[in-house]
């Protein structure tokens, strides 16, 4: 029962997120509305981590089986795609290397950089 | 036989779980990242679908169960993001940085290689919102006049080879902290390669569901400036 009682909570949220979809006149899907609803509940405490958190795991790790339908739609699309498949294969290649390059770069630089200075203002604080 | 694939409410949903199961079985076996489960399951469900002379429309008519359960799931993104919700708030800054210069990239990259391939203005709008999450890249590409499947395709394909190589390319460019691991492999292939994210650890898999939402977020803003350059 407690399965049950934690995706029902899980299946709300999607609804609120669906709601919000519907009404704010946004590309913006239901499931990403849900995942906003659902941090925000469980940063006030409306929502506690033991009321969702079994559902939750196993939701996430069956993840990848629910693309499967989507991607196996390639067989559909493939006459659309066929005549510039070339360019957008090597353009998924690189743009998928250089993103990956430019937010992990910027992000560990950031990260160390921010790291260093409050190294200093530590060493500086000691000093006096 | 043929009529009772096509009116079953099972087989596509059968089908697709079989062949992950599969696609696991491999994975297992030969340790290799190309054999990725998502990658040889939707490469089987494909050739049992050719195989077997069932249209892709009375494949989906049973699968689309397995997909309902997608918005959920993405919901549920949000409880390892709440467990690292500490380490966000720390490298707030960072992480803004991170995640704003990788969605940049991603729209100035498919600019500029949409120019060299000469792609016209539907082709360049169908492929800009790539590498954010389905829901979301289906949205910016029916508004923006592209062509949604193809959309759809490349945005499947991207998580895909994200998922494959993403831990390749972050040792390539020596990106070693796990925050910024898990927003690279996020902004750079949404949900599918936060699976991956998820795998490397916590704090990876945390971060890439936080980059699905904000790349995801930010790319409807920049995809309509972007869309006007061709």
């Amino acid at each position: 029962m407690k399965l049950l009682y934690q995706f029902s909570i899980i299946l709300f949220v999607s609804f609120l997120g669906e709601i919000l979809y519907l009404v704010i006149p946004l590309p913006i899907p239901a499931s990403v509305y849900g995942l906003i609803l659902m941090l925000a509940a469980l940063c006030t405490g409306i929502i506690k981590l033991s009321q969702v958190k079994e559902a939750a795991s196993f939701l996430i790790e069956i993840m990848p089986v629910m693309f499967i339908p989507a991607a196996a739609g390639l067989l559909d699309s493939w006459p659309s795609l066929k005549p510039i498949w070339i360019p957008v294969i090597l353009i998924t290649i690189l743009t998928t290397i250089i993103v990956i390059a430019v937010t992990g770069q910027v992000t560990q630089q950031m990260i160390q950089k921010e790291k260093k200075k409050k190294n200093e203002l530590g060493k500086m604080g000691g000093k006096e | 036989m043929k009529s009772y694939l096509i009116d079953s409410m099972f087989f596509g949903a059968v089908v697709s779980l079989a062949a992950y199961e599969a696609g696991l079985f491999l994975k297992k076996k030969f340790r290799l990242a190309i054999l990725n489960p998502l990658l040889i399951a939707s490469l089987c469900v494909m050739a049992a679908l050719i195989l077997l002379n069932v249209e892709y429309t009375h494949y989906y008519e049973s699968a689309k169960y397995i997909s309902y359960l997608l918005t959920p799931a993405t919901v549920c993104l949000a409880i390892p993001l709440y467990q690292q919700l500490e380490l966000l708030k720390k490298n707030l800054k960072a992480i803004a940085g991170g995640i704003a210069a990788g969605v940049l990239a991603s729209l100035l990259s498919v600019f500029l290689l949409a120019k060299l391939f000469s792609l016209d203005h539907a082709q360049y709008v169908t492929l800009l919102p790539k590498s954010i999450t389905t829901a979301i890249g289906i949205g910016v590409s029916a508004e923006l006049g592209g062509i949604e499947t193809i959309t759809v395709a490349v945005i499947i394909v991207t998580g895909i080879l994200g998922n494959m190589t993403a831990e390749f390319i972050c040792k390539l460019f020596r990106i070693e902290e796990p925050v910024a691991k898990g927003l690279a492999i996020g902004t750079a292939s949404h949900a599918i390669g936060t699976t991956k994210a998820m795998e490397l650890g916590e704090t990876e898999g945390a971060m890439s569901s936080l980059a699905i939402a904000v790349a995801g977020l930010l790319t409807v803003l920049g995809a309509s400036v972007f869309a006007n350059l061709i």
